[in-house]
């Protein structure tokens, strides 16, 4: 337990070691420590930044599904509406039509009357001229009928 | 386990007598002291090889395990050793932060330096105290003490080092007037300069001398108490059971005593350091 020269010794090498600590020890720990924290940081922040756009995007989902949603429904609308108006106006169509066709008919039916009268008609005359012909060939007495006769033939 | 050739106080004496290599006067040449007498008469010229080589020993492990992790030091994922190393020196550069207010980039590594040395060199303090010296016996060495810093040379040491660093620093931040100032002319103003000069002379020499002394007194009398309770494995079965339980009882209050001083030494230091950095009002 004498004090000697071991003091010396002691104080040289503690001022080594502090020196080497100092040159090549702290300064990378130390780097190395500063520049994990910085990417621990970032990490975070951006896990946040990430957050919150998962935050928005999702929002912004539900407002897009929503608002087609909308629009399928307007467009179902849309369509039932055109589906309804094409069978009112398919419908009024065949109407006239059928109306226009029944018209037609009853005017050709009513052609065709007339001209079966007309014909007919004609028919019968010839007809009832030929029967009067042969009746009047058998029944004419020229002496009994002459009064008659001549009575006709001055009324020509 | 002393040997039959010895009594406990021979025991104790060669425990705690310094493995010193250095010259008797009249001599010629150098060689190791073979007792505590011969250590004695070779004056301030000599050196304790065991603290020197123990500290020496453990300067470098601490430095080329904290080199090593420095070296291939990443931002990534840390392993265990970095990790451990990472810890200590956040430990050290939050303690420095909370205690130093200047701007010195030697402070941490300093404090970090004295933490883990002086941590190492009182852990030694937890191997048995018969296994060193025995094997520097069978080694052919007449002594070994392997606890460094219960060696007065090395406790000093160091605080002279730090003391030179608190008087470098006052006379760098403040010149030589502010510093000689700060000496002379407080607390009592001009006209109590002997006074001044006696109570600041005293404030500044405490620093080193308490330093040094806290860490050797705490180390020396844990270590005497180590050596005591070795005593006790001579006496029987029974009592050496008993030291042995004692033993393992002082090795696990004594894992406190080992960082807390190593931790009040690193302390002081950045608080002397800091009180060198700011000016005196």
């Amino acid at each position: 337990m004498n004090i000697n020269a071991t003091l010396i010794g002691q104080s040289i090498t503690f001022f080594v070691f502090v020196w080497f600590c100092m040159k090549f020890v702290w300064p990378p720990i130390m780097n190395a420590l500063a520049e994990r924290r910085k990417q621990i940081a970032d990490g975070l922040a951006a896990g946040e930044r990430g957050k919150h756009e998962l935050e928005l995007a999702s929002k912004r989902a539900v407002e897009n599904l929503h608002e087609a949603k909308q629009k399928a429904a307007e467009i179902i609308a849309q369509a039932d509406k055109r589906a309804a108006q094409l069978v009112e106006e398919a419908k009024g169509a065949a109407k006239l039509e059928a109306d226009r066709m029944i018209a037609g008919a009853q005017a050709s039916i009513a052609q065709e009357t007339v001209r079966a009268k007309e014909a007919l008609r004609g028919q019968v005359a010839g007809l009832a001229v030929a029967g009067a012909e042969k009746i009047l060939r058998r029944e004419i007495d020229a002496k009994a009928h002459a009064d008659l006769l001549d009575a006709i033939k001055n009324e020509l | 386990m002393s040997t039959e050739a010895l009594t406990s106080s021979e025991y104790i004496k060669h425990h705690l007598q310094n493995l010193t290599y250095g010259k008797l006067p009249g001599e010629e040449h150098w060689h190791l002291a073979h007792s505590a007498q011969e250590a004695k008469a070779m004056g301030f010229w000599a050196f304790n090889l065991d603290t020197l080589g123990v500290s020496l020993v453990l300067g470098v492990f601490f430095l080329f395990l904290f080199r090593l992790v420095a070296k291939c030091a990443s931002k990534g994922v840390p392993d265990g050793l970095q990790n451990f190393v990472e810890w200590i020196v956040e430990f050290i550069d939050t303690s420095v932060r909370g205690s130093f207010s200047g701007k010195n980039p030697l402070v941490a590594p300093l404090a970090l330096t004295i933490f883990v040395w002086i941590l190492l060199m009182n852990l030694m303090d937890l191997i048995p105290v018969d296994w060193v010296p025995q094997l520097a016996h069978l080694a052919g060495l007449p002594f070994f003490k392997v606890v460094p810093s219960t060696d007065p040379n090395a406790t000093f040491g160091m605080a002279i080092a730090v003391f030179f660093l608190v008087i470098y620093y006052s006379i760098k931040m403040k010149g030589v007037g502010g510093f000689v100032g700060e000496l002379t002319l407080q607390p009592f103003g001009k006209l109590g300069l002997p006074a001044n000069i006696f109570l600041e002379g005293v404030n500044l020499i405490a620093k080193p001398v308490s330093l040094a002394l806290r860490l050797f007194g705490n180390m020396y009398a844990g270590e005497m108490i180590f050596i005591l309770i070795a005593l006790m494995f001579g006496g029987g079965l029974g009592i050496g059971l008993f030291g042995g339980a004692l033993q393992w009882g002082w090795a696990v209050f004594h894992i406190l005593i080992v960082t807390l001083q190593a931790f009040i030494f690193m302390t002081l230091t950045i608080v002397y350091l800091d009180m060198a950095h700011q000016e005196h009002h």
